[in-house]
């Protein structure tokens, strides 16, 4: 019965494409456009962060085979998507972290938030988004120690939020303090270059993320009677997990709206979460919690993003409402 | 059902005190079967002695308020049952906390607002509404304690591996991390673990929650692989999710 039931699902609706594009196509590409901004991280943090790096692509990978082992169900690590998973992880950590909390990190990301939900297309939030807060609400004091030449010192972000000058040269080439992934600005628009140009990723969700952040800046700034200042923009801009989160985590296929609307308006949320987290929160950084609020309002966006069928006559609101509640 | 209503859970005779026992503990547990009593089951279960000294509240506040509404329940007029209970419960709960100030200040402290909170917890207002009101006194008596100990029993294990895995501590006692009583080099060993705090916060009780409650459907899918009268477990539920989406029927599943 069950294994009728597996044959069956694998029958995919009409029209049947034919198409190059396979799921880990796509993720070898990611894994591939992460490596300019992973390899800085280890030019940058040394070898540990290539251990860490490596600690938790393994814990991820690892992870999913047991737990598909275990349960009698198809191994399907072959997708590559684990390893995007990991690698995202491991450049969201800092590269002081002791051994366990990667590897921790990877268990939660895909025995809690992916098998547990259904595997790749059915979790609900950012595999390694839902464990770096795991991680950060665990072991806060570890998750915020951030080195710099060997010496722990606050982030660009942090030193402005205390009002201190910031070199905003320096956070775009990446030499500052942070998580291993997340400090060059160049690298990792040059990953999402490879991503855009092959067409995996499209500019509706960064695009919309990073303009309506920046509006927000200006505008809190401006209310606050702090002025234009482009070189504390720029540094909000270049700063922290920002474009690592816009290109790469924002943009996760499952958990970010189908629609286009609905892609602009889940951007625009997320700006305005990071703005809010960042100018009014305690900590310095927001952008993996804005992601993993954007992530759980995905449904309802779609819902009311849903494109209408031409020549179909606008569906009455109640009546839909009623059949749903019975259904 | 309408037929089986003489058999009741687990097999046993209906409305008997040990039916009436065991179908509060297991087969009818209010926080892992029927999920009643969220509300504590999330908010005290930070340590496993807050746990069981809560359940045992509730478990007394329970027994004592099902055996009262069960003698009085031909007395209550039916339009104003709702204040009759409350009337009666409310009671119950004054005596339990009068009885903890006096002596288990510390715990009545911890426990904070939740203990007067016992007035509107939904399983004893559940058991009053749906079988206290209804049956006699002696299976009304014991169907608050099933219930209430079921609780407990629910209660007191979220709370363990909430402050064991949270804490390293196992009824206050530092079992694991810093400052371990175990002592040689397996405390030595004991004492590198580094707490997972988030377990200690209200999201630790959502997941260990989850996992208990995984592990009651395991249980019972078992039992009716086994050929076992499925509808001792009178999970009323059920029908309806079947019919409803077979999608989250396999959720569980995975699960």
């Amino acid at each position: 019965m069950s294994e009728e039931n597996a044959k069956m699902r694998r029958v995919s609706s009409n029209p049947h494409v034919r198409s190059a594009v396979t799921t880990s196509n796509i993720m070898f590409w990611v894994t591939v456009s992460l490596l300019p901004a992973a390899g800085f991280g280890i030019y940058r943090f040394g070898i540990n962060a290539l251990i860490i790096l490596l600690l938790s692509v393994a814990s991820t990978v690892g992870t999913e085979f047991l737990y598909e082992k275990l349960m009698k169900k198809p191994v399907t690590i072959g997708d590559f998507s684990a390893v995007v998973t990991g690698l995202l992880l491991g450049m969201n950590l800092p590269s002081t972290v002791i051994w366990y909390i990667p590897v921790l990190g990877g268990i939660f990301a895909i025995f809690i938030v992916k098998m547990l939900f259904g595997g790749l297309g059915q979790n609900f939030m950012n595999p390694a988004l839902g464990a770096r807060c795991f991680l950060l609400i665990s072991f806060p004091a570890a998750m915020t120690n951030f080195p710099l030449d060997a010496v722990s010192s606050a982030t660009p972000l942090a030193a402005l939020k205390n009002g201190e000058p910031v070199n905003v040269l320096n956070m775009v080439t990446g030499n500052i303090s942070g998580t291993i992934g997340e400090t060059s600005m160049i690298c990792i628009v040059i990953g999402a270059c490879i991503l855009i140009l092959l067409g995996i990723i499209d500019l509706k969700i960064p695009g919309s993320y990073i303009v309506s952040f920046a509006l927000f800046v200006v505008i809190v700034q401006l209310i606050r009677g702090n002025g234009f200042n482009s070189a504390y923009l720029s540094a909000q801009l270049a700063g922290g997990g920002l474009m690592l989160g816009a290109f790469f985590m924002a943009t996760d296929y499952v958990t970010s709206p189908i629609t286009a609307s609905g892609k602009i308006l889940y951007g625009i949320f997320l700006g305005i979460m990071t703005g809010i987290f960042r100018m009014f929160g305690t900590a310095a950084e927001g952008v993996s919690y804005a992601i993993i609020l954007g992530n759980l309002l995905v449904p309802l966006i779609e819902k009311i993003t849903l494109p209408r069928a031409f020549g179909i006559p606008k569906p009455v609101r109640e009546k839909h409402g009623k059949e749903a509640d019975k259904a | 059902m309408a037929e089986d209503v003489k058999k009741g859970a687990l097999g046993l005779p209906s409305d008997t005190p040990r039916e009436r026992f065991f179908n509060g503990l297991l087969a009818e547990n209010p926080t892992l079967v029927l999920m009643l009593g969220m509300c504590p089951t999330l908010a005290v279960t930070t340590s496993a002695t807050n746990g069981l000294t809560m359940g045992l509240a509730t478990t007394v506040v329970l027994a004592l308020s099902n055996l009262m509404i069960s003698l009085l329940r031909k007395v209550i007029p039916d339009t104003v049952r709702i204040p009759a209970f409350i009337v009666v419960i409310a009671s119950f709960v004054t005596l339990v906390q009068l009885i903890l100030q006096a002596y288990l200040p510390a715990l009545n402290d911890a426990l904070g607002v939740y203990i007067p909170l016992i007035v509107v917890n939904c399983i004893i207002f559940g058991r009053a509404e749906a079988y206290a009101s209804k049956h006699g006194a002696i299976p009304a008596l014991f169907d608050g304690l099933g219930m209430g100990l079921g609780f407990t029993c629910a209660i007191t294990v979220i709370g363990f591996f909430r402050e064991f895995i949270g804490a390293g501590t196992a009824f206050g006692v530092q079992l694991l991390g810093e400052g371990t009583v175990i002592p040689g080099p397996v405390g030595e060993f004991f004492a590198m673990y580094k707490p997972i705090s988030i377990f200690i916060m209200q999201s630790g009780a959502f997941f260990v929650l989850a996992f208990l409650i995984a592990g009651m459907n395991r249980i019972k899918r078992r039992q009716a692989e086994k050929g076992r009268d499925v509808s001792a477990f009178r999970d009323t539920e059920d029908t309806d999710s079947l019919v409803e989406a077979p999608a989250s029927a396999e959720g569980g599943e995975n699960a």
